[in-house]
C-alpha cells in the first residue's frame, strides 16, 4: 500500500481524518477517492470535480511532482502540500 | 427574560463569534474560527439553532461550515456546490440565507444553490443561469457574485438574489424561472444608463413587513422600490455620494435604513474627507442623516464591505458595521452613537447579528 502524508491544514477541516494514512490505488485519483471513502469531504477539498488537483495544492509521488493521473506503487509515498501562496 | 446579542463576523482569516449582554457594552470575542478560513458570510437560524459560515479557500476550496453550538464544534462540507462538467469552477461561497427551512447560497461565478439538509448537501438551481441573459453577464470588481439572497417572509415561491454587476433577479417559482428587476436603477459606466441588466447592484434590504418594498446600495446610489423591484426610483437624496456597499434595515419601521457612503468609485472608496459615518434615513431614502459620533472623525481612511453591517431585534435597534482593516463599531442607539467591540481583527467581509436568550 502507498503512504499518504497529508498536511495539518486539511486535516483540520476533514473530520476522522489523519496525517498519515496507508491506501491502496494505482494513481494520484484512486489514491484520493479511496481515502475520500475513508474521510468523505476530503476530495473536495483538493480538487475541483473532475477530478482536478487545485490550482494552489501540490501533490507529490516518490518525490516527484505529480498530477490527478500520475502512477503510484505499492511502496510510494504520496506528499499532499499546500503551496506556499497568499498573504 | 434576559437576553444576548451574538455577532457572527466573517473575515479574510476566520470566522468569529462576538457576544454582549442586552446593554451592548461589552463584548467577548472568540475566534478566529473555522481554521482561519476566508469567510464571506454568515448566519443563523434561530428555529434550529444552526449556524452556518461560507466561503472559499485559495488552498481548498469553496465550502459551508455548518455548527449546532455557535461554532464551538463543526463540520465543513462542499457537496453538490458545482457546476456541472464542463461548466466553470465555483470559486467561492458570497452569500448564505435561510428561508422556510431551505439554505441557499450564492456563489462566484455567480449562481444559486440549495440544502435542504441544513448545509450538508446542495443542488444548483439551475433556473437562475438558464436566464438567457446569462451570456451577457460580466463580472464587477469582486467578480461575477451573486452576493445578495432576500427571501420573501411568506411566499415560499418568491425570492429577489442580486448579482455584481448584472443586477437584481426575482423568482415567483421557487427557482425554476427568474425575471430582471432593474427598472429604473441607474448603470452610469454604461452606454444606455438604464439596460434591462448589468446594474451594479451592491446589497438589497427588504422593509419590515412590507416585502414589496426593497431598497439597494448600488455602484450608482441608492434606489428603492415599492412594486416587488418591477420599478426602482433614487433613494441617494442628501447623502455625500452615490457609492457605498452594505444596506441594512430596520427590523420593525419600514421606512428606516442604514448605509455607509464611501467617496466615488474612482477616487478610492474610502468613507468622504477621512471621516467615518453612518447614515441613516427615516423616511426610506427622501432624507438621511449623518451619524458619526463615537466613530473618528479625521484620517479614517476606511471601507465597509457589502455584507459588514447589521442590525439585532432589540428595542432601541442595535447596528453593527465591519470596516475591512479590522474594526468593528456597535450603536445601542440604532445608529446614533458609536463605540469600538473590536479595533484589530482580520478584513471584516461580513456581520450579522441575532438576539438569543441568555
Amino acid at each position: 500500500m502507498a503512504t499518504v502524508i497529508l498536511p495539518r491544514s486539511l486535516v483540520a477541516l476533514v473530520a476522522g481524518s489523519e496525517r498519515r494514512a496507508e491506501v491502496d490505488g494505482e494513481t494520484v485519483a484512486a489514491v484520493l477517492t479511496r481515502l475520500d471513502t475513508r474521510w468523505p469531504g476530503l476530495l473536495d477539498r483538493l480538487c475541483e470535480p473532475g477530478p482536478v488537483i487545485r490550482e494552489h495544492i501540490n501533490v507529490f509521488v516518490d518525490g516527484q511532482p505529480a498530477d490527478i493521473g500520475t502512477a503510484v506503487g505499492s511502496a510510494s509515498t504520496v506528499h499532499v502540500i499546500p503551496a506556499i501562496s497568499g498573504g | 427574560m434576559t437576553e444576548r446579542v451574538v455577532l457572527l463576523v466573517g473575515t479574510r482569516k476566520g470566522a468569529f463569534v462576538i457576544e454582549s449582554d442586552a446593554g451592548r457594552a461589552s463584548w467577548q470575542v472568540r475566534g478566529p474560527l473555522c481554521e482561519g478560513y476566508p469567510i464571506h458570510d454568515m448566519a443563523h437560524d434561530p428555529a434550529t439553532g444552526r449556524t452556518w459560515a461560507v466561503g472559499g479557500s485559495p488552498w481548498y476550496g469553496a465550502t459551508v461550515f455548518r455548527s449546532n453550538d455557535l461554532l464551538e464544534t463543526w463540520q465543513q462540507s462542499s457537496a453538490g456546490l458545482a457546476y456541472a462538467a464542463g461548466e466553470d469552477a465555483l470559486k467561492s461561497i458570497w452569500s448564505v440565507a435561510v428561508a422556510d427551512g431551505q439554505l441557499y447560497a450564492g456563489v462566484e461565478p455567480a449562481g444559486l444553490f440549495r440544502s435542504g439538509d441544513g448545509g450538508e448537501t446542495w443542488e444548483h438551481v439551475k433556473g437562475l443561469r438558464d436566464h438567457p441573459s446569462r451570456p451577457e453577464w460580466q463580472p464587477g470588481g469582486g467578480g461575477l457574485i451573486l452576493h445578495t439572497i432576500v427571501p420573501h417572509p411568506s411566499d415560499r415561491e418568491r425570492m429577489w438574489v442580486g448579482i455584481s454587476a448584472v443586477g437584481t433577479f426575482e423568482t415567483r417559482d421557487a427557482g425554476a424561472t427568474w425575471e430582471t428587476r432593474n427598472k429604473g436603477v441607474r448603470a452610469g459606466y454604461m452606454p444606455d444608463p438604464y439596460p434591462e441588466f448589468g446594474q451594479c447592484v451592491h446589497k438589497i434590504a427588504m422593509s419590515a413587513g412590507q416585502p414589496d418594498r426593497l431598497i439597494q446600495q448600488n455602484h450608482s446610489g441608492v434606489f428603492r422600490t415599492a412594486d416587488g423591484g418591477a420599478t426602482w426610483e433614487d433613494a441617494n437624496n442628501g447623502l455625500p455620494s452615490t457609492f457605498g456597499f452594505p444596506i441594512a434595515t430596520h427590523p420593525r419601521e419600514p421606512d428606516t435604513a442604514w448605509v455607509v457612503p464611501l467617496n466615488g468609485d474612482d477616487r478610492g472608496r474610502y468613507m468622504p474627507d477621512g471621516a467615518a459615518a453612518v447614515w441613516r434615513t427615516k423616511d426610506l431614502g427622501d432624507t438621511w442623516e449623518r451619524h458619526g459620533e463615537g466613530l473618528p472623525q479625521k484620517d479614517a481612511y476606511l471601507g465597509v464591505l457589502r455584507e459588514a453591517m447589521s442590525v439585532d431585534t432589540l428595542d432601541p435597534v442595535g447596528v453593527y458595521v465591519g470596516t475591512s482593516n479590522g474594526e468593528l463599531w456597535a450603536s445601542a442607539d440604532e445608529g446614533a452613537t458609536w463605540t469600538d467591540v473590536a479595533a484589530h481583527l482580520p478584513a471584516i467581509w461580513s456581520v450579522d447579528a441575532f438576539v438569543l436568550d441568555a
